[in-house]
């Protein structure tokens, strides 16, 4: 049995380090998020089908995350104001995506705000990875 | 008024001193037409949600404006960390073009779209340029340069390689 406040230091600990590696994997942002969210509600497990919901769905704004991203995490999608391409989100499809903080970071960072007006939750960035990482190719 | 030649003269200086102005090195010989965009950094976080623009069609002050607002950039957060931001702006100036751009209120113009420059090299009726095509549904924005430039996306805006797309239609 590993004391809680072991877990929470070696979270934070590979949350720090993660700054520096490059390499990492969808289930390091699945976990990482999970357990930050856990930290005001324990009980908190990540869903692909809220993940899902949260993507597809316009939030008080113009925009959804599917208006760039499309609905499908295994398709191209095409920036809502420039048309630019927008390779797939999912890490089957795509395997650039989920693999670095600095990255994942950034863009949910940027996107939240332009479609929430807010930044996102570690629970719905949580919901998020998972409904990605369950997309097939 | 009366005497036409004089008066085209006139005209043809007064676009060679725009073009001066606009402080753009791209003679009309030139066949190709190759802007530098050769910075990783630059190409990776200017270039993901559209093409990365060639520092050399703003003038240096348009660039310091919009590298100190990126939070609000056309409508979009396009935020960078400090340093980053700092070595992308470093590039930027010292690869502007030689003369700054200001719109007719004195303020560094954002857009490459609204320089002089780029409004005379795509007036309509100019090489193909049809009315309204920029806000067509094949090109959407002028800022799309992709559309028409072919080669956009690697600093290239040679002739050769533009194709309008007909108006209105999709692509
Ligand atoms: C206006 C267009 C737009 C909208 C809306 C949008 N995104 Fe994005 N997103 C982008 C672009 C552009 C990228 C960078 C693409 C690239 O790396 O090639 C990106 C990248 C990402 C990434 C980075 C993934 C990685 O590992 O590289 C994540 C995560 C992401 N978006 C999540 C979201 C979420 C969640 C929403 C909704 C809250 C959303 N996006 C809405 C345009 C958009
Ligand atoms: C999050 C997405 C995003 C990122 C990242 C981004 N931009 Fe933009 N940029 C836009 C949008 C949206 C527009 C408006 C496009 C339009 O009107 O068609 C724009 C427009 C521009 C224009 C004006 C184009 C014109 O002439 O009309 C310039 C110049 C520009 N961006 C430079 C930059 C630079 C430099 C960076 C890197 C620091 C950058 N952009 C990063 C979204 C982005
Ligand atoms: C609707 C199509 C279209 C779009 C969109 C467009 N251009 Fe052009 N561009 C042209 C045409 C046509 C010419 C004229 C070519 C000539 O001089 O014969 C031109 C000329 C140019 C030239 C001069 C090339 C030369 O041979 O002297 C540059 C540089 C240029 N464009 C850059 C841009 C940039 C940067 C953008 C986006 C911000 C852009 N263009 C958007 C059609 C377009």
């Amino acid at each position: 049995m590993q004391s809680h406040s072991l877990r929470m230091f070696l979270a934070g600990a590979a949350l720090l380090a993660s700054g520096f590696a490059s390499a990492e994997t969808p289930a390091d942002f699945l976990s990482r998020y999970q357990t930050e969210a856990r930290q005001s509600a324990p009980g908190f497990s990540a869903s692909a089908e809220r993940g899902e919901k949260f993507f597809t769905a316009t939030h008080g704004g113009e925009w959804s995350c599917s208006t760039c991203h499309t609905k499908n995490p295994a398709a191209r999608g095409k920036h809502a104001s420039t048309g630019k391409a927008i390779e797939p989100m999912a890490p089957a499809a795509n395997p650039e995506r989920l693999a670095s903080t600095r990255a994942v970071e950034k863009w949910f960072g940027r996107n939240c705000k332009d479609v929430l007006g807010r930044t996102c939750t570690p629970a719905e960035k949580a919901d998020v990875v998972a409904w990605l990482m369950n997309s097939p190719r | 008024m009366t005497a036409t030649f004089p008066a085209r003269a006139l005209r043809a200086l007064a676009l060679a001193i725009a073009a001066g102005a606009a402080g753009l090195a791209l003679a009309d010989d030139d066949e190709n037409k190759r802007l530098n965009i050769n910075h990783p950094e630059y190409r990776s976080e200017c270039g993901s949600c559209h093409i990365a623009f060639p520092p050399a069609l703003l003038g240096a002050d348009s660039w310091r404006a919009m590298m100190a607002g990126l939070d609000k950039h056309f409508g979009s957060d396009a935020s960078l960390d400090a340093e980053t931001s700092a070595v992308i702006t470093k590039f930027l100036v010292a690869n502007a073009a030689r003369r700054d751009s200001a719109g007719s209120d004195g303020r560094p113009l954002l857009r490459i779209s609204d320089t002089r420059w780029f409004r005379k090299e795509h007036r309509d009726g100019h090489d193909g340029i049809t009315p309204g095509i920029f806000r067509s549904e094949a090109v959407k924005s002028a800022a799309n340069c992709a559309a028409c430039h072919r080669n956009a996306a690697a600093g290239d805006f040679s002739e050769r390689d533009i194709r309008i797309p007909k108006n209105g239609a999709r692509s």
